[in-house]
Order: structure tokens, then sequence, then C-alpha cells
């Protein structure tokens, strides 16, 4: 263990700022667009399952589909 | 059905698999983060040079590493999708370029907060940073394209030549710190020397390297199942699937 107290461990020799300003960010990050991602594949399922009546039956990637997403 | 080369590269086979890998990406992310950041935080010494502000290291070079990487798969799958037509190959490149574009912001975000303290400023126009500068515009650029295109596989077409064509960036990133004189500093770690850090150190590195590789699948399978069924919502497995369709 290199930390002789908490309060040494969060001002990392002086440039607490620095160090916990880059993991926070990361932290903020990689916390954000898992989030971003699962809601998108949620959204993509129940409109799968609201419009699903009237689309095309076949794979849905032809030419004129329209953006599933729009 | 006898498995092949092929056999996930059907989509519905591909969105069944990837719901099981899923959630395995994400427990090994988070044993993996716990282990790096421990090791990185707890157990590495304090740097003779720098003092503690290095530990910005064990996010920052993984980060960037990510970046790279993620760039030359995702120009690879795009470019299978477009040479073989590969509908999921093409899904695969769309879902990787946010991820990337997040990891190189990183990469230059946490740069900047360790260039203040050790050159004494945030930014330079130097070659290594300018040229990771570049790559998140190829991510952005990349993603832009792609989605002002309505034509699905027209848009998946342009993007695989884009995300090609900018490959040609990878290689001056890596090499800037070689090929000019730089700000920079060279590589910690290379494949043909020893390394130049303390063992722990090095652990705590290749830790979070792991962390956020197993990170990367995790997002880039579910972002590629979001896609699958937006672009497949028609399908009948789809409408199954789906809340409220038909069974």
């Amino acid at each position: 263990m290199t930390w002789e107290s908490p309060a040494a461990f969060f001002a990392m020799g002086g440039d607490g700022f620095f160090v916990w300003g880059s993991y926070a960010v990361c932290l903020l990050c990689m916390l954000v667009e898992p989030w971003l991602a699962a809601r998108r594949r949620r959204r993509a399922l129940t409109e799968a399952g609201q419009d699903s009546g009237n689309r095309h039956p076949a794979n849905g990637i032809e030419d004129d589909e329209e953006d599933p997403r729009t | 059905m006898p498995l092949t080369l092929y056999t996930f590269s059907s989509p519905p086979r591909f969105y069944a698999l990837t719901g099981v890998l899923v959630p395995v990406c994400w427990a090994l992310c988070v044993a993996l983060t716990a282990a790096g950041l421990w090791m990185g935080l707890f157990v590495a010494p304090t740097d003779a040079t720098q003092g503690e502000v290095y530990r910005i290291i064990f996010i920052h070079v993984p980060a960037a590493w990510m970046s790279m990487l993620l760039y030359l798969v995702m120009a690879f799958w795009a470019g299978i999708g477009w040479a073989f037509n590969a509908r999921l190959a093409s899904m695969v490149a769309r879902a990787i370029a946010p991820t990337g574009a997040m990891f190189t912001f990183l990469a230059l975000w946490t740069g900047a907060l360790w260039g203040r303290p050790t050159w004494g400023t945030y930014w330079v126009w130097d070659a290594r940073l300018t040229s990771e500068l570049i790559l998140l515009f190829l991510y952005l650029g990349y993603i832009a394209l792609t989605e002002a295109i309505d034509d699905v596989r027209r848009a998946d077409q342009a993007g695989a030549l884009l995300a090609i064509v900018g490959s040609v960036n990878i290689p001056i990133i890596y090499f800037s710190v070689k090929w000019w004189n730089t700000l920079h500093q060279g590589a910690t770690v290379s494949l043909t020397a020893a390394p130049k850090m303390a063992d722990t150190m090095l652990t705590a590195m290749l830790l979070m390297t792991f962390a956020c590789w197993a990170y990367a699948f995790a997002v880039v399978f579910t972002r590629t199942r979001a896609l699958i069924l937006e672009r497949e919502c028609g399908a009948a497995w789809v409408r199954e699937l789906a809340p409220g369709g038909a069974r």
C-alpha cells in the first residue's frame, strides 16, 4: 500500500484535480454510453412490436425502406 | 445446423449469441476494472520523476490503444460488409464507431489533463496529439456521413470507403513519436523491447486494457443488437421477440 492516509490518496501528491478529473470523465462516459446503447435496443424492440403489421415482411433492408429510427 | 464460419453471420443467430455474451462481457469488465484500479491506485508505486500524476496512464494508454484498434476493426468490418455484401458486418462497423469516438475523446481528455502538470500545457499542436485529433474527426465524419444517407446499404458503403481511406491515419498516429520530434513520450510498451516500467504498473495497465476490451465488446454487441432490430423490424423473428408482437 502506497498511501499514508485517505487524504493523501485523494490529494494525489497535489495533482488530484488532474488525476480525478481524468478518472471521473472516463467513468461518466463509460456509464452513459452503455445506457444509451441499451436504451436504443429496448426502443427498437418496442417499436418492432408496435408497427410490425404494416412493414415489409422481407428482411427490412430494401432500398425504399424507411429508416426505422425516424 | 452445422457450426461454420458463417453460422453467426445470420442476424437472428448473432442476436441470440450476443444476448448470452453481453452479460459475460460486463462481468469480465467489472472484475478486470476492479483489479486494474486496485493495482494502479493502491499497489503501483509512486513514479520517480512524475510523482502521482502518472496514474492517469492506467486509463490514458488503454483508451488510446482502443481508439486505434477499434478504428482498424471498424474499417475491416466495413470493408467486409462492402466487398461481400455482408449486412451484419456493416452493422458491426456502424456499431463500433461511437465507442471508438468515445475512446478517442477519452485519450485526448486524459492526455490534456496529464499534459498540464507535466508539460505545462493542456494542448500543443504536436504530431501525436494532432493525428489523434484527426482520428476523432474521422470517427465523427464516419458517423455523420452514414447517418446522413437514408438508404441504409448506401450509407454502409459510403462509410466503408471513408473508414478504409482514413485507416492510413493509424500508422501515422502510432509512429508519430518516432518520425517527428514531439513533446509526447515514446512507446512505453512494445512487442520488441522490455517494458520501461515497473511490473506492478505494467500489470495494472494491461488489466485496464483488458477491461476496456470487455467494455468495447459489451457495448458494441448491444448496439449491434439494436441495429439488427431496427433494420429487421419487419422480419418474423423480430416480431416474435417484441413485446405485444405476433406470436
